[in-house]
C-alpha cells in the first residue's frame, strides 16, 4: 500500500512583512519551515502506515501482502530538500523533490497539476495526504486540485479517521458546527487539520538517518506534463501586486454613547478586514 | 517561458535589484544574477533602463472572454437553510454585476427549498438556478462539483463567487481545477478594473501582506469569499426575478466519497496559542458571571477567550486561559481587553498583536498606551452594543 | 561560544531542547507540585533516543559517551532539573552495567534500557552511610550459588519506578574496603520492596525512594563484576557520573540565567529597566562567567574521560563541586534579581533555587569532592620528585 504525503516549504509567516516604503518582501531573519499544516498531514501517513502493519487481533496481519509505504513529495526549489528531510526524521520512509526553473510562478492550478503528475509517476498510489493549507498562500486549493487533476475523491478538513483499511476509509470532516462522518473507497485524497494528532518529535537516530538519506529528484523532464500547463504559463492566476495592509498603531480613543462607540469599533474592524 | 539578463546591455547599477519584490536578484561582479527566488513576475523589466532584462512569456491561448456574461454565486444550504454568507455575496456579486451591465445569477443545490428561492430573488438575483433532489439535499464534494461543472461550461459565467467555509473550500477548487480556469481563495476585496477585469484582492502570509490577484486570460474568474467581509444584501420583495428548475442527470448523484452522518458540536474549543482573535476579561468584570458575556463577545467575532492573572487568581477562569508574564504570550490579529488595567505583566503576553482594543472605566488604565483603539466606558454597556452590532451585519 | 560539538552532540542538544521547551516547561510547575513521576516525558525522551546516547550501538545505543549525557542532561535540567534527573540517574544505574557487566548482563540489561523501556537507579545510601560508603549495613550473604541481601537503601532516586537497580551490599566486612560487592537487581524480585516516596525541598520531579531487602535471594549470575570489587565498582562509576551530575546543576543554572535577564529587561522602577542599572549589570556578568567556566570544565573532562583517560578522578570531582557551587550562587541571585516575584512559586526561579541545592549534596558531598581533589593533588605532588 502506497500513501503520499504532499508537502511545501514556507516562510515562517508570522515574520514575513512587507517593507512599506519599498513595497518589497523582507526576507532576512525569515526563517524557512515545513508548512505546519503539513506536519500533520506527516504524522497521519505514519500513524496509518503503523495502524495497517500492525498485525489483528487475530494474529493475522492486517494488510495482505506488503507492508505500507509512505513517500513524501514536494515541488519547490533545491532547498525544499530540508522540508522533506524533516519528514524523513519523523519516520517517512521516502523523499522526491520536484525542482525545475519551468515551475516557477506556479498558482495553485499548476502547482496542483505538477503534484499529480509527480503521484501519477510513482503509480499504484492508494491515499494522498495533504495538510488544510500552506500558510504562505492560505488558500486551500491544492489539495482539492491535485484530487481532481488525479481523478480522485476527497475527503478535506479531515479530523480523524475513524477506520482505514487498504480498501476503504471512514473519516470525519469538520464543518463549521460539527462534523460529517464520510466513507470512502481507496484510493481517494485528503486534506488534514491540526485537530487530527500530535506530531512526533524527530528521534536521535530519525535526524541522522534524514541527514543521509537519498532524496529523489525528478525535473520536469522526468514527469509526463504539458509544457502549457506548468509555471506561469499554466498558471490561470496572476499576482498583479503586493502591499502592506494598513497597520498603523492608532491609539485612537472612541468616544460616545455605547451604540454609537459599537458602530465607530465594527466599521474600524471591518476595515482593517478583523471582522 | 524564462528570464534572462542580457550581460552586455548590463551596466551593474542594481536598479533591478531594488525593483524585485522577492529579493531575487543580486550583483556578482557588477553583472544583474537572478536567483531561483524568481517568480517571473517581471517588475524588473521595466524598472532596468537599459533594457538588460528580457521577459519571454508565452500564455496559453487565452479564452473568448467575450462569450462570457454575467455573475453567479453558489449559494451555500445546510440542512434546507441559506447560510447568511449566500446573502453577502449576493450583495457584493450584485455591485459587480451592475459595474459589468450583466445579470445575477444564483445556484441552489438541495432538497424542498422553494421558499429560499424566492428569497435569494429579493436579495437580489435576476435569476436563480435550483435543483431539487433528495440526493442533494446535504453538500457531498462530487454531486455538487459535477452539476456545478456542467452549469458553468453550459452558461459560460464571467464571475463566480462562494462562500470561503468549509463547503466552499471543499467544493470550489474542485471546479476550478476541473474547468480550467482561475480561483482566488479568501477574498476581503471585489473590485472590477478599468479593462472589465475582477480585482481580488486577499491576505497572504497569515495576513502580513496583502495582494490583488487577476485571471487575465480564463473564465469565469472565481473567488471565494470569507463570511462577514461583505454586506448582507436585504431583501426586497418587490423585486422580480426568474427561477429556473435544474433537471438532475441520473449520474449526478453518483458518489464515492459518500456522507454516511453529521454529528454536532456546539463547544468548539479554540486554541488559545492559535487565535486570530481573542478577547480577554480582568478583574474589571467584577464577577464571575462576566466571563459569560466575554463569551458572547468573542463568540460573535469568532475567537478564543483570554484572561488576566487577576480574573485567573480569583477563581473566575482556569489558568489555561491566562494571558501574560507567567500564563501564555499571545499575538493575534486582534486583541480585546476587557476591564484589563494592563499591568507589564498582562502586557508583555499580548502586546505585538496585530490590533489591539481595549476597553475600561479607567482613562489612565495603563493598557490604553498599547491599545490602537480605546473605549474609555462600562464594558457591561459597551460589549453588549458591540455584540448587537457584529450581529446585525 | 561554540564548543564544537560534533554531529550527533549538536542532534542530541537539538532535540533535548526542543524537548524542554516544548514538553517540559509546560508541565514543570504542576510535577513540582504533586511530585509524580513524569513517566510521559521519559517516553517524549525514550522515543527520541535520549536513553541511548551513551551505550554501546551493540546493545542498542547510540555509540556516544559521557559527552553526550553531559548535552542532554544539561539541555533537559535547563527546563527542570528534577525531570531531568530521571534520565541521569538512569544513566547512573546503567554505566556500573556497562563497566563492569559481563555480555550476558549487558544482553540482558541495556536494550531496553537504552530503549527508555524501563529505567535504572544506583543504591549506595543507607541511613548510617552516606559520606561514610564503607559503613553500609546490607548484606549478601552466601548461600550456595545464590546470595540473601538484607538491608535497607535511603534516598534512591527512580526507587520503585525503575525496573533495573545496581545496589552496593557488604558481602565480607572483615575484608574492609575489599569486603563490598554489587547486584544487578530487578523490581519485582520476591524479598525486594519499596519504602516511602520521600517528600523534597527539590527536585520534586523527580521520585526518591527507600530500598528494602528481606531475605532477597538471587543467583550469583546477578553479581557485578567479582565479590570485593563492590567500592571500585561505586567509585569508577562516580568518576564517570560526576560530569553528568555537573550537567545536571550546569542546566539548572542556564535556566535561572536565562529567566533572570529576561526578567531585568521587562522590569522597570525608577523609570527603567532594570537591567540597565550597574549594581545588575554587574550581577548577571558575575553569574554568566561562572555558568561559562562551569561549562567549560565539565565540557573539557566529560572528552577527556571519553577519550580514554582513566585518570580524571580528581577533574571529575571538580566539575561536580563547582558546576554544583556554581549552580546554588546563581540560582539564589536570579530569585534576587526577579526580587519579590522571585520568591513567588507563580515565577520558575524559587523551583530553581530549591532544585539546585541537592546537587551540592548527592552523588558525593561537595565536601567529599573536595577531599578527593585534595587526597588527588597529595598523591600527585608526592610523586613528583
Amino acid at each position: 500500500m502506497k500513501i503520499v504525503v504532499c508537502i511545501k516549504q514556507v516562510p515562517d509567516t508570522t515574520n514575513v512583512r512587507i517593507n512599506p516604503e519599498t513595497n518589497t518582501l523582507v526576507r532576512e531573519g525569515v526563517e524557512s519551515i515545513v508548512n505546519p499544516f503539513d506536519e500533520y498531514a506527516i504524522e497521519e501517513a505514519i500513524r496509518i502506515k503503523e495502524r495497517l502493519d500492525e498485525p489483528a487481533p487475530t494474529g493475522k496481519p492486517a494488510t495482505t501482502g506488503k507492508p505500507a509505504t509512505t513517500i513524501v513529495v514536494t515541488m519547490g526549489p533545491p532547498q525544499a530538500q530540508a522540508a522533506l528531510r524533516q519528514a524523513l526524521s519523523v519516520g517517512i520512509d521516502e523523499a522526491i523533490l520536484l525542482s525545475d526553473r519551468a515551475f516557477a510562478g506556479s498558482d495553485t492550478w499548476a502547482t496542483s497539476y505538477a503534484l499529480s503528475k509527480m503521484i501519477e509517476k510513482i503509480g499504484d498510489v492508494d491515499l494522498v495526504l495533504c495538510g488544510k493549507q500552506a500558510i504562505d498562500g492560505d488558500t486551500a486549493q491544492v489539495g482539492p486540485g491535485v484530487a481532481v487533476h488525479l481523478g480522485l475523491p476527497q475527503i478535506t478538513f479531515v479530523k480523524k479517521i475513524e477506520e482505514i483499511t487498504p480498501k476503504k476509509i471512514r473519516a470525519e470532516r469538520m464543518m463549521e458546527e460539527g462534523h460529517q462522518v464520510i466513507e470512502c473507497r481507496l484510493p481517494v485524497l485528503l486534506t488534514v487539520v491540526k485537530e487530527i494528532n500530535e506530531p512526533r518529535l524527530p528521534s536521535i537516530r530519525g535526524k541522522m538517518r534524514a541527514k543521509k538519506a537519498e532524496i529523489t529528484t525528478w525535473t520536469a523532464a522526468d514527469l509526463d506534463v504539458d509544457q502549457d500547463s506548468i509555471g506561469l504559463k499554466g498558471s490561470p492566476t496572476v499576482v498583479h501586486k503586493i502591499y502592506a495592509p494598513d497597520r498603523k498603531k492608532e491609539g485612537r480613543v472612541l468616544d460616545g454613547e455605547p451604540a454609537d462607540v459599537a458602530t465607530d469599533i465594527v466599521s474600524e474592524l471591518k476595515r482593517l478586514s478583523l471582522v | 517561458m524564462s528570464i534572462r539578463v542580457i550581460e552586455d546591455k548590463c551596466t551593474g547599477c542594481t536598479l533591478c535589484v531594488r525593483a524585485c519584490p522577492f529579493a531575487a536578484i543580486t550583483m556578482q561582479d557588477k553583472l544583474a544574477v537572478i536567483g531561483p527566488e524568481c517568480t517571473l513576475c517581471g517588475a524588473c523589466v521595466p524598472a532596468c533602463k537599459f533594457d538588460a532584462i528580457e521577459l519571454i512569456v508565452e500564455q496559453r491561448k487565452p479564452v473568448d472572454k467575450d462569450r462570457y456574461r454575467n455573475v453567479w454565486i453558489v449559494a451555500e444550504q445546510k440542512r434546507g437553510v441559506v447560510q447568511s454568507v449566500t446573502y453577502e455575496l449576493i450583495g457584493a456579486g450584485r455591485r459587480l454585476a451592475d459595474a459589468r451591465g450583466a445579470e445575477l445569477h444564483v445556484v441552489l443545490l438541495g432538497a424542498g427549498m422553494d421558499g429560499a428561492c424566492k428569497d435569494l430573488v429579493a436579495r437580489g438575483a435576476d435569476v436563480v438556478h435550483y435543483l431539487d433532489h433528495p440526493a442533494f439535499a446535504d453538500y457531498q464534494d462530487e454531486p455538487y462539483s459535477r452539476v456545478l461543472c456542467r452549469l458553468m461550461n453550459t452558461h459560460r459565467p464571467e464571475i463566480v463567487l462562494c462562500g470561503a467555509t468549509a463547503i466552499g473550500r471543499s467544493l470550489i477548487p474542485r471546479v476550478a481545477v476541473q474547468i480550467n480556469t482561475g480561483l482566488t481563495a479568501d477574498c476581503t476585496g471585489l473590485e472590477i478594473d478599468t479593462d472589465g477585469g475582477l480585482m481580488q484582492i486577499r491576505p497572504a502570509f497569515g495576513g502580513n501582506i496583502m495582494a490583488t490577484i487577476l485571471t487575465p486570460n480564463h473564465r469565469p474568474q472565481m473567488a471565494t469569499v470569507r463570511h462577514k467581509v461583505m454586506k448582507e444584501a436585504k431583501p426586497d420583495p418587490k423585486r422580480k426575478g426568474k427561477v429556473v428548475t435544474i433537471e438532475p442527470l441520473k449520474e449526478d448523484a453518483y458518489v464515492r466519497a459518500k456522507v454516511v452522518d453529521f454529528v454536532e458540536e456546539v463547544e468548539a474549543t479554540v486554541n488559545l496559542a492559535e487565535a486570530d482573535i481573542i478577547v480577554s476579561g480582568g478583574r474589571g468584570l467584577g464577577t464571575p458571571e462576566g466571563f459569560k458575556l466575554i463569551q458572547a463577545f468573542a463568540l460573535a467575532l469568532g475567537g478564543a477567550v483570554g484572561s488576566s492573572r487577576a480574573a485567573v487568581d480569583a477563581g473566575w477562569i482556569p489558568y489555561s486561559h491566562q494571558v501574560g508574564q507567567t500564563g501564555k504570550t499571545v499575538c493575534p490579529k486582534l486583541y480585546v481587553a476587557c476591564g484589563i488595567s494592563g499591568q507589564i505583566q498582562h502586557l508583555v503576553g499580548m502586546q505585538s498583536s496585530d490590533t489591539i482594543l481595549a476597553i475600561n472605566k479607567d482613562p489612565d488604565a495603563p493598557i490604553f498606551t498599547v491599545a490602537d483603539f480605546g473605549i474609555v466606558g462600562d464594558l457591561y454597556k459597551v460589549v453588549p452594543a458591540i455584540i448587537d452590532r457584529l450581529n446585525q451585519r | 561560544m561554540d564548543y564544537q560539538l560534533t554531529e550527533l552532540q549538536q542532534e542530541i542538544r537539538d532535540i533535548a531542547r526542543r524537548i524542554a521547551e516544548e514538553k517540559i516547561k509546560p508541565v514543570r510547575a504542576q510535577y513540582d507540585e504533586d511530585g509524580a513521576f513524569p513517566w510521559d516525558i521519559v517516553k517524549v525522551c525514550a522515543d527520541a533516543d535520549l536513553f541511548a546516547v551513551f551505550l554501546p550501538e551493540k546493545y542498542g545505543g547510540l555509540d556516544g559517551g559521557i559527552m553526550e549525557l553531559v548535552v542532554a542532561t544539561e539541555e533537559l535540567s535547563r527546563a527542570c532539573g528534577g525531570i531531568a534527573l530521571c534520565l541521569a540517574a538512569s544513566a547512573l544505574g546503567t554505566i556500573p552495567i556497562v563497566l563492569f557487566g559481563t555480555d550476558e548482563q549487558k544482553e540482558k540489561y541495556l536494550p531496553d534500557l537504552a530503549a527508555g523501556k524501563t529505567v535504572a537507579a544506583f543504591a549506595l545510601t543507607e541511613p548510617a552511610a552516606g559520606s561514610d560508603a564503607s559503613a553500609i549495613q546490607t548484606t549478601a550473604v552466601k548461600d550456595g550459588d545464590y546470595y540473601v541481601i538484607n538491608g535497607l537503601k535511603q534516598w534512591i532516586t527512580n526507587g520503585g519506578e525503575a525496573g533495573t537497580y545496581v545496589v552496593v551490599t557488604m558481602t565480607d566486612r572483615s575484608k574492609g574496603a575489599r569486603g563490598a560487592s554489587t547486584f544487578v537487581l530487578e523490581k519485582g524480585m520476591e524479598g525486594f520492596d519499596f519504602g516511602k516516596k520521600e517528600d523534597k525541598m527539590g527536585i520534586r520531579g523527580s521520585t526518591t525512594r527507600e530500598l528494602i531487602f528481606r531475605d532477597c535471594r538471587v543467583h550469583k549470575s546477578h553479581l557485578l563484576g567479582r565479590e570485593g570489587m563492590g567500592f571500585m565498582v561505586a567509585m569508577k562509576t562516580f568518576d564517570m557520573s560526576r560530569p553528568g551530575v555537573a550537567a545536571q546543576a550546569l542546566g539548572i543554572a542556564q535556566g535561572a540565567l536565562d529567566e533572570a535577564i529576561t526578567y531585568a529587561r521587562q522590569r522597570e522602577q525608577f523609570g527603567h529597566p532594570i537591567i540597565s542599572f550597574q549594581g545588575m549589570q554587574f550581577k548577571i556578568a558575575e553569574m554568566a562567567m561562572r555558568v561559562e567556566a562551569a561549562r567549560a570544565l565539565i565540557y573539557a573532562v566529560a572528552r577527556s574521560i571519553d577519550a580514554g583517560d582513566t585518570r580524571c578522578a580528581k577533574e571529575s570531582a571538580m566539575t561536580k563541586a563547582f558546576a554544583s557551587d556554581v549552580a546554588m550562587y546563581v540560582t539564589t541571585e536570579a530569585v534576587q534579581v526577579l526580587g519579590g516575584y522571585g520568591y513567588m512559586k507563580e515565577y520558575p526561579v524559587e523551583k530553581m533555587m530549591r532544585d539546585a541545592k541537592i546537587t551540592q549534596i548527592y552523588e558525593g558531598t561537595n565536601e567529599i569532592q573536595r577531599s578527593v581533589i585534595a587526597t588527588n593533588l597529595i598523591k600527585e605532588y608526592a610523586s613528583k620528585k
